[in-house]
């Protein structure tokens, strides 16, 4: 979800098999550069394996070039990784959220194959995808601080979990602006 | 003695050198000039284009490549070979793309060259490149001038030349060379450098050169970012005219 100058990312912390919950603190984000995050939804299993490849592809790119990532290169990146995989795709949905060298926000999302779509409001995956995108279209504002986009995207992912059987127990957002990032983990209903 | 080593390409010689790399900088060194010059906003590659006889059209000779939008490069040594590394430093910067959706910095596409120039002076069954590459692009960074060796070995320059008449030419550029030089001025010393050990006439066909900066930009979604250019036999013609 994008701001003025700062971009948040949410993602519920539920790892579970169909109705099964196995476990409650199972993040789905990880921070690629000092102002970008890659939140990735989907198999488990595929989840993990592709956060240790684009850790390991951010890695060598930032010591073969001397630099970081820029968000859309990052999602260009992330797009062709998961085209590579055409016909036997990773089950995920990954999001790419950031800010640019002019600290402007950049929001990409994904679909399994990398088809990717720049979004200069939102952009949701996973089970609850409709339900997020309804509580993002009601809540959502343009040029948020970063305080009242921590808020927004706050309540717009407990809105939407709650919605939701297979998602919640709890959840972590980042808002990320030009000084800093900011983590905090929410509390949700558990159940 | 020396003779034992100077076959086998991967055997060091008592002396610790590699002498066919040696000798493949002799083949460069044979080879006719070319000139680099890196400006404040641009850089400039300058060659001689000879031909052996008269006969042939020399229109079709080319000496200064484009390898993708931000990057073009010229070569000292043997022709053929410098083929194999256009086409590979194409390819390279077009699976650069294919990846990050961008084209690479110069620093990247020449370090890929340059690893290639590095694998034919260890592999089985090839020679090293009779070429040595100035490579030059505009990226974030800014404007950026390298020279690739066979050995492998690159370097960034604000000014350099290969081939036959490198230490003249180096000279000279030392004495011409300073900091705040912009393209245009870059390109007119590139050719006064060239003159100097210009055997024949110099005319707009007896010479190519390749700009990148200055005023010429296009590729990019704002269109903003500066294009390598191959100068026409008029443009070069218009040049050579304000300096005679």
């Amino acid at each position: 979800m994008s701001g003025k100058n700062c971009v948040a990312i949410a993602s519920d912390k539920r790892f579970g098999v169909k109705y099964l919950t196995i476990s409650m603190e199972f993040p789905k984000m990880f921070q690629a550069t000092d102002k970008t995050f890659i939140g990735i939804s989907g198999l488990a299993t595929d989840v993990q394996t592709l956060m240790e490849r684009f850790r390991f592809k951010i890695n060598m790119y930032r010591m073969n070039e001397e630099r970081d990532f820029e968000p859309i290169t990052l999602a260009n990146m992330v797009s062709s990784t998961l085209y590579e995989r055409r016909f036997s795709p990773y089950f995920v949905e990954p999001i790419v959220a950031g800010l640019d060298k002019n600290n402007n926000p950049y929001i990409n999302g994904m679909d399994l194959i990398g088809c990717s779509t720049t979004a200069c409001d939102f952009a949701a995956t996973g089970t609850p995808e409709d339900q997020l995108y309804g509580t993002c279209e009601a809540l959502w504002e343009p040029n948020l601080e970063p305080e009242e986009l921590f808020e927004t995207i706050s309540q717009t992912i407990m809105s939407a979990t709650n919605r939701d059987c297979v998602s919640g127990w709890g959840a972590v957002v980042h808002v990320i602006t030009p000084e800093r990032v900011i983590t905090r983990t929410l509390k949700t209903r558990m159940d | 003695m020396t003779d034992r080593y100077s076959f086998s390409l991967t055997t060091f010689s008592p002396s610790g050198k590699l002498v066919q790399i040696e000798y493949a900088l002799k083949a460069v060194a044979q080879g006719v000039t070319s000139i680099g010059i890196k400006a404040t906003n641009g850089v400039v590659i300058a060659t001689e284009k000879k031909s052996a006889s008269s006969l042939i059209d020399d229109s079709s000779l080319e000496k200064v490549a484009v390898v993708c939008p931000n990057i073009g490069m010229v070569y000292s040594g043997m022709g053929p070979d410098f083929r194999v590394l256009t086409t590979k430093a194409r390819k390279a910067a077009q699976k650069y793309k294919r990846i990050y959706d961008e084209y690479p910095p110069t620093g990247i596409l020449v370090k890929e060259v340059a690893s290639v120039m590095q694998e034919f002076t260890q592999s089985g069954g090839v020679r090293p490149f009779g070429v040595s590459l100035l490579v030059c692009g505009y990226d974030e960074k800014g404007p950026g001038l390298y020279q690739v060796d066979p050995s492998g070995s690159y370097w960034a320059w604000k000014a350099s030349a290969i081939g036959k008449n490198m230490v003249n030419a180096k000279t000279f550029l030392e004495k011409r060379y300073n900091d705040d030089m912009e393209l245009e001025d870059a390109v007119h010393t590139a050719i006064i450098t060239l003159k100097e050990g210009f055997e024949g006439e110099m005319n707009e066909h007896s010479i190519e050169i390749g700009v990148i900066g200055g005023g010429n930009f296009g590729f990019g979604p704002g269109k903003e970012e500066p294009v390598f250019k191959k100068l026409t036999p008029e443009e070069i013609k218009d040049y050579l005219a304000n300096i005679v």
